[in-house]
């Protein structure tokens, strides 16, 4: 069975604009990091889809590689998430303007 | 004229050399140890010694350039300071028969001077910088008096200048002295504009032909008249400056603010006088230019007239022989404006003896007196001092152009020349300068050392280092005048021919030199007969006079002239500075720059607002960024 490429790749633009407009409509800490998740996952289907489409196995290769990375990533990132939440009793990104130059918008 | 015979040796470069270094050995002693007075004898063996060494060098190389006959020179090349293609400026030393009569004032009038300043300064706190400067200004006459090409010249020019700005603020702790050498230096500045811009004309019409003194001359014919007048008016105007003719001439009373040896040497027998040598140097070109030299000469005699008029109406003993160096000036450029450049130069070497034996004397008196200038406050000096009171009046009778003395010799040839020549008006200003001037010669005489005193002060004993400079140069004052004996009394006027300039001598029979002659010294005993009555035999202690007409009051202000250049040109000036500073350089200038500073800080605030911190935004700028790049990606590799 053969599926229209172009369905995988709408899933993916799709899910890269979900992300985008999580990691910039919320503020939730963890909503953001679900959000840049949902954005790799959109590149690595894109990366897949073209790897099937021609000859060549090197995109599935990136994807799989890239699977692994976001998993160490995400350890890392929690443990951020939580190192935040430490100093300021908080995880909305509202609170954290230490490095904000000039009048709020 | 024969062949000019030309020889090449160092020692006119030792001559220059050894002032220069003396300057610089006794500079960085003084700055090592400060006014240390244990090394006064060290300053005098090197302050004293480098003059002297140059002089007795300067006899040797006069002996071999008389061995050399007419026109010849002895060179003394260094090296090459530019070279430009096939042009080049050398830095040479010359001597030939006119930088040797300069160079023999210099060194030999200059080590009295020298010597005589030991006594003078010998207390004073800064001993050691007195002579490095002193030393440095003989170097620098000397690189001027025998500089082969303009250029050279004009650096010992401006040297000299730096000399004289040194010493005229010598006293500095008083702000006064300080505005008299910023005076001279700034009215000097005047004069080379005009010398410097005569200079780079002269140097554009010649095109390229080398910037040495024959080469120039060599050239002269092919240049256009006109603008050889121009050439000459410029370089004119420079030597207004340097040897204050109107109307550049304010700054020389002032610059009586220095040491007296200072007045003596610099400003009464070399440097002030650099201007006559210097359009002597370029005789062959004023020769040219006749129109220009009438100019010259007319000036001088106004100057003669304006300073003796000054010099009469004065009572600073110093101001007096000041005004009175102006005058002399004057007179010479009226020689070297009629075309008698001989005479000029012949005037300028017995110039430089009496009047540095006028200033000496009077530094003796002013020391001797607690430095007391006013001469309504001396008196009676004569029995007191007896050597300067001799002395000084030898100089006086010099000065005054009474027979025998060599201002009688000097001064009547270039009367009679004038009168000669048929210049009768600034012949006319001539002798009726030479009234007033045997007048204030012999009221300054009289005043000073033979009415009686106001409270008598007793005079200071002297250092004989002091006095017998003075004698040396009393000797000179009298019998110098016979070097260039005119025809009419048994000469040859053998000064006028060792020199070898290009004169115009103009055929006066016997009989109307003597006439003239006789009327010059009528003229002088007739001043020296009305100061006599006047002052010679006051019985009591003469009062500093009061005067109360009012053309009195504007001679003894010097015509308020002082005053006039303050309103006409330094306070304008002053007023456009001052227009300039609070209009253009605060509204305008500062005022873009203020404005284009405030421009980027205005937009930076802009952009400061973006940074607001917080990550939402700071992601959506991010996004915002990577979509325009891909979309202009994508335009233009052409996939849209």
């Amino acid at each position: 069975m053969t599926v229209n490429p172009d369905a995988f790749f709408g899933l993916a633009v799709l899910l890269f604009s979900l992300g985008v407009a999580g990691v910039i409509g919320r503020r939730n800490l963890l909503v953001i990091y679900l959000s840049i998740e949902l954005m790799l996952n959109a590149v690595n289907l894109i990366l897949a889809t073209f790897s099937r489409l021609r000859p060549d196995e090197g995109g599935s290769v990136i994807a799989l590689l890239m699977i692994g990375v976001i998993a160490a990533e995400a350890a890392l990132f929690l443990a951020i998430i939580v190192q935040i939440y430490r100093t300021k009793k908080s995880i909305d990104t509202d609170t954290f303007t230490e490095l904000a130059q000039g009048k709020k918008l | 004229m024969t062949s000019p015979q030309l020889i090449t040796s160092s020692l006119p470069a030792w001559i220059v050399f050894l002032p220069f270094l003396g300057a610089v050995l006794m500079g960085l002693l003084y700055l090592t140890f400060g006014t240390d007075r244990s090394l006064r004898r060290l300053y005098v063996v090197l302050g004293t010694g480098m003059p002297i060494a140059a002089t007795l060098l300067g006899f040797v190389v006069i002996g071999d350039l008389f061995s050399l006959g007419e026109g010849g020179q002895i060179l003394s090349p260094l090296f090459t300071w530019v070279s430009i293609g096939s042009f080049s400026i050398d830095v040479t030393f010359v001597v030939d028969r006119l930088s040797m009569v300069m160079m023999l004032i210099v060194t030999f009038v200059g080590s009295l001077i020298h010597l005589y300043a030991v006594g003078y300064m010998w207390e004073d706190e800064g001993f050691g910088k007195f002579f490095a400067y002193f030393n440095f200004f003989l170097g620098a006459m000397l690189t001027l008096v025998l500089a082969a090409n303009p250029i050279l010249l004009f650096i010992g020019w401006e040297l000299v200048g730096l000399a004289s700005y040194l010493l005229i603020g010598y006293y500095h702790q008083d702000p006064a002295n300080i505005q008299a050498a910023n005076k001279a230096f700034i009215l000097n500045r005047v004069g080379d504009f005009g010398f410097v811009s005569g200079l780079g004309l002269l140097f554009v019409l010649m095109k390229q032909s080398g910037f040495d003194f024959p080469s120039i001359f060599a050239s002269l014919e092919n240049i256009d008249p006109a603008m050889l007048s121009l050439v000459g008016l410029l370089l004119f105007v420079g030597a207004m400056g340097k040897s204050a003719q109107i109307p550049l001439y304010v700054w020389l009373p002032d610059a009586m603010a220095g040491p007296t040896p200072v007045s003596a040497l610099i400003h009464a027998a070399t440097m002030v006088t650099a201007g006559v040598y210097m359009v002597a140097r370029f005789a062959p070109l004023y020769d040219r230019i006749p129109q220009i030299g009438i100019f010259i000469a007319s000036i001088g005699a106004a100057s003669a007239l304006l300073a003796a008029l000054f010099a009469s109406w004065q009572n600073d003993i110093k101001k007096i022989l000041a005004y009175s160096t102006m005058s002399q000036l004057g007179y010479m450029f009226i020689a070297v404006g009629l075309g008698a450049y001989s005479y000029g130069i012949f005037h300028l070497f017995v110039h430089a003896f009496f009047k540095a034996l006028l200033f000496m004397g009077a530094g003796a008196v002013i020391v001797a007196l607690h430095h007391e200038q006013n001469i309504f406050k001396m008196g009676q000096l004569g029995s007191k001092m007896p050597w300067v009171s001799r002395s000084m009046l030898v100089a006086t009778l010099a000065i005054s152009g009474l027979p025998v003395f060599a201002g009688f010799f000097s001064k009547d040839a270039i009367l009679a020349h004038a009168w000669a020549s048929g210049h009768t008006v600034i012949w006319g200003i001539g002798v009726f300068s030479a009234y007033l001037t045997a007048y204030y010669m012999f009221r300054l005489y009289f005043v000073v050392f033979v009415s009686p005193a106001h409270d008598a002060p007793q005079p200071l004993p002297l250092p004989r280092s002091m006095i017998w400079p003075l004698g040396v140069l009393a000797l000179g004052s009298a019998l110098l005048g016979f070097a260039n004996l005119p025809e009419a009394y048994g000469g040859v006027g053998s000064f006028s021919q060792m020199l070898h300039l290009p004169d115009h001598p103009v055929p006066l029979g016997h009989l109307r030199e003597y006439l003239l002659d006789g009327f010059n010294v009528m003229i002088a005993s007739l001043g020296i007969w009305v100061a006599y009555r006047q002052f010679g035999r006051a019985r009591q202690s003469l009062p500093i006079p009061a005067y109360s007409l009012a053309w009195q009051k504007a001679l003894a202000n010097t015509l308020y002239i002082d005053t006039l250049y303050d309103q006409l040109i330094v306070r304008p000036l002053r007023m456009l500075s001052g227009f300039f500073e609070s209009a253009i350089d605060t509204l305008l200038l500062d005022g873009v720059i203020l404005a284009v500073v405030k421009g980027y800080r205005l937009i930076a605030m802009q952009f400061a607002r973006l940074q607001n911190g917080q990550l939402r935004w700071y992601a959506l700028f991010f996004m915002a960024g990577v979509s325009a790049l891909s979309l202009y990606l994508l335009v233009a590799t052409g996939g849209v």
